[in-house]
């Protein structure tokens, strides 16, 4: 079956995506959707019953380490990509009043 | 000569001999670069020449002094855009990384500055390495070095050009669904995505973590081997690293198939794959026969569901991967915004491109909620699925041999006006990396319009050995070729 999605749906992949999409962007988002979909359908011609999901090829255990600093300060080298900085911080838009 | 002719451990043999120093080196490739760099646009970034002859200089003295050894010493290598590099522009070939330096290392690029490699520059990439034929970059697409009006492939297309233009010995790229395999059989190299796990993603960008490899990319099968060798290690820094019982890779380059079975999946050559490509691949595995080497065709199945199965949970991990991207903590902030959220949003919208854009979309919309049982997990379930074909093929075979792609190198501007046609041409190499398999592709013909093609070996997991025994058995019976614009 066809998919079909609608301007809520793809209004809502925006916020979630954080994406903010021309009217023009938006239409061709949603056939280039649709059709992806429609071909992705196809794995419903499989039968999956009683299959588990496979997250990990291979079994997979927790790292863990001592709790302790292994690197040195390197606040300045981290700041020096930051758009913009001040005093030692990332610098963002004001977020309360 | 040009010393690029050579290849890398040819070179770094006659460095260690005392027969060519490591300046003379990297003056040879800088040479080439300046032939061909503006035509092939393989680099994002050149490294700039007094940081090169310095640190060939640095090489040189450790060289003498004993502290470097291997056979890679002196040798000029370039890393694919999305491999970190200290204070080396690293932009993934995204507007959105357009100024970003790295203040680490990836771990590969840490292992091979141990072993004395010479870093000339950053390759070209599709964006995020999403797409296969390096069009999608923002630095504008990189050419086939054998014919300029065709793509290398990708996403690695431009390591992959950058080794067979000469315009460095050897190369790194990274393999998410092909792009390591598919580039190198469009540009008439050899390139090897390793067994997941096998060598450390720290440092890469990441784009689907649960597939990304990264591999090398050279002129023959011994130096992919040294290569994957020199950079493949346990890192405690990448919480999927596995420890393996053994990372000699160099002992497998031995000329025997006798007894090796091969298994040819019918499902591999029938409709969609180019006569002559076919031709070629089966001709190859003809010369392995012909060693010795048990052949037989089976059923693989499942190959139609893997591309699909592919786009669900690549896409979501992409989707989740590229939120880190929003203009606070590195590149690019858009410039005029209104608030926190709007900031975010414009920065994305302006920094990523077009096909970025699509699968950030299509991640979030199979992630999201009401979705993820029916595409996610589906997706996931499917993987298992495909992991199990392959274990049962593993059980009756040493190697799977196929095509690489199931054409040469299309004209630029072909695929992208068709996704899911570029997604197609990945059906040979994709299923691989859901499984998390080693595989390698070496050069195997030219077709009647001078583009090369590449046969490809897949093995099982930490089965490396077998599949670099296979191609360099094969390497045996063909020279390499270069294209004309090395002759």
């Amino acid at each position: 079956m066809a998919n079909i999605i609608s301007d809520e749906t793809i209004e809502y992949v925006g916020i979630l995506a954080k994406l903010e999409l021309s009217e023009t962007e938006k239409e061709q988002a949603k056939k280039d959707m649709e059709r992806m979909l429609d071909y992705i359908d196809k794995l419903n011609e499989l039968d999956t019953t009683g299959v588990e999901p496979m997250s990990h090829l291979f079994p997979i255990t927790n790292v863990f380490r001592e709790d302790v600093v292994t690197n040195d300060d390197k606040r300045e080298s981290i700041l020096a990509n930051a758009p913009e900085k001040k005093d030692g911080s990332f610098v963002v838009p004001k977020i309360l009043d | 000569m040009s010393l690029m002719n050579m290849t890398a451990i040819q070179l770094g043999d006659k460095i260690k001999k005392g027969e060519v120093s490591t300046a003379e080196a990297v003056n040879d490739a800088l040479l080439s670069m300046q032939k061909v760099e503006k035509d092939i646009n393989s680099y994002v970034t050149i490294l700039d020449e007094q940081t090169i002859y310095k640190r060939a200089e640095e090489v040189q003295k450790g060289i003498k002094q004993g502290e470097y050894t291997g056979s890679l010493a002196g040798v000029p290598v370039a890393i694919k855009d999305n491999i970190c590099t200290e204070g080396i522009l690293t932009t993934c070939s995204s507007k959105i990384l357009s100024n970003f330096k790295p203040m680490y290392n990836a771990e590969v690029v840490n292992n091979l500055l141990k072993a004395g490699a010479i870093i000339v520059g950053k390759t070209n990439m599709d964006e995020f390495a999403m797409g296969s034929t390096t069009e999608t970059s923002y630095y504008g697409a990189t050419k086939n070095p054998w014919n300029m009006a065709h793509v290398p492939g990708g996403s690695s297309g431009g390591t992959c050009a950058a080794v067979a233009a000469n315009e460095c010995s050897y190369g790194l790229g990274s393999d998410t669904g092909g792009s390591i395999r598919q580039p190198s059989s469009f540009c008439g190299v050899t390139g090897i995505k390793p067994t997941y796990g096998t060598v450390s993603r720290y440092g890469l960008i990441a784009y689907g973590s649960s597939l990304d490899q990264i591999g090398p990319v050279a002129k023959n099968v011994s130096d992919c081997a040294t290569v994957l060798e020199t950079i493949a290690s346990y890192d405690p820094k990448d919480s999927t690293s596995v420890k393996r019982e053994s990372y000699n890779f160099t002992a497998a380059l031995r000329d025997d198939v006798k007894g090796m079975r091969i298994g040819i999946p019918k499902d591999y050559f029938g409709e969609g794959l180019d006569a002559e490509v076919r031709e070629s691949v089966l001709s190859a595995v003809e010369v392995l026969k012909n060693k010795g080497a048990i052949v037989e065709e089976f059923d693989l199945s499942l190959v139609e569901y893997a591309i699909p199965a592919y786009y669900v949970i690549a896409s979501a991990e992409a989707s989740s991967n590229l939120a880190r991207f929003e203009g606070v903590k590195y590149g690019y902030r858009t410039e005029q915004y209104e608030g926190l959220h709007n900031m975010f949003k414009k920065t994305r919208s302006e920094g990523f491109g077009a096909e970025v854009k699509r699968r950030i979309m299509l991640g979030s919309f199979v992630l999201s909620s009401g979705y993820y049982d029916a595409y996610y997990l589906k997706a996931l379930k499917t993987k298992a699925l495909i992991k199990q074909a392959f274990n049962d093929a593993f059980s009756r075979y040493d190697v799977i041999a196929a095509p690489a792609a199931p054409s040469t190198a299309p004209k630029l501007g072909d695929s992208l006006c068709d996704p899911i046609k570029m997604y197609l041409g990945d059906i040979y190499t994709i299923s691989v990396n859901l499984a998390g398999l080693p595989a390698i592709s070496v050069p195997c013909g030219v077709d009647s319009a001078g583009l090369p093609i590449g046969i490809q070996f897949i093995g099982d997991c930490f089965n490396e050995n077998k599949i670099i025994q296979a191609a360099y058995s094969y390497e045996q019976t063909r020279e390499y070729v270069s294209c004309d614009l090395c002759r």
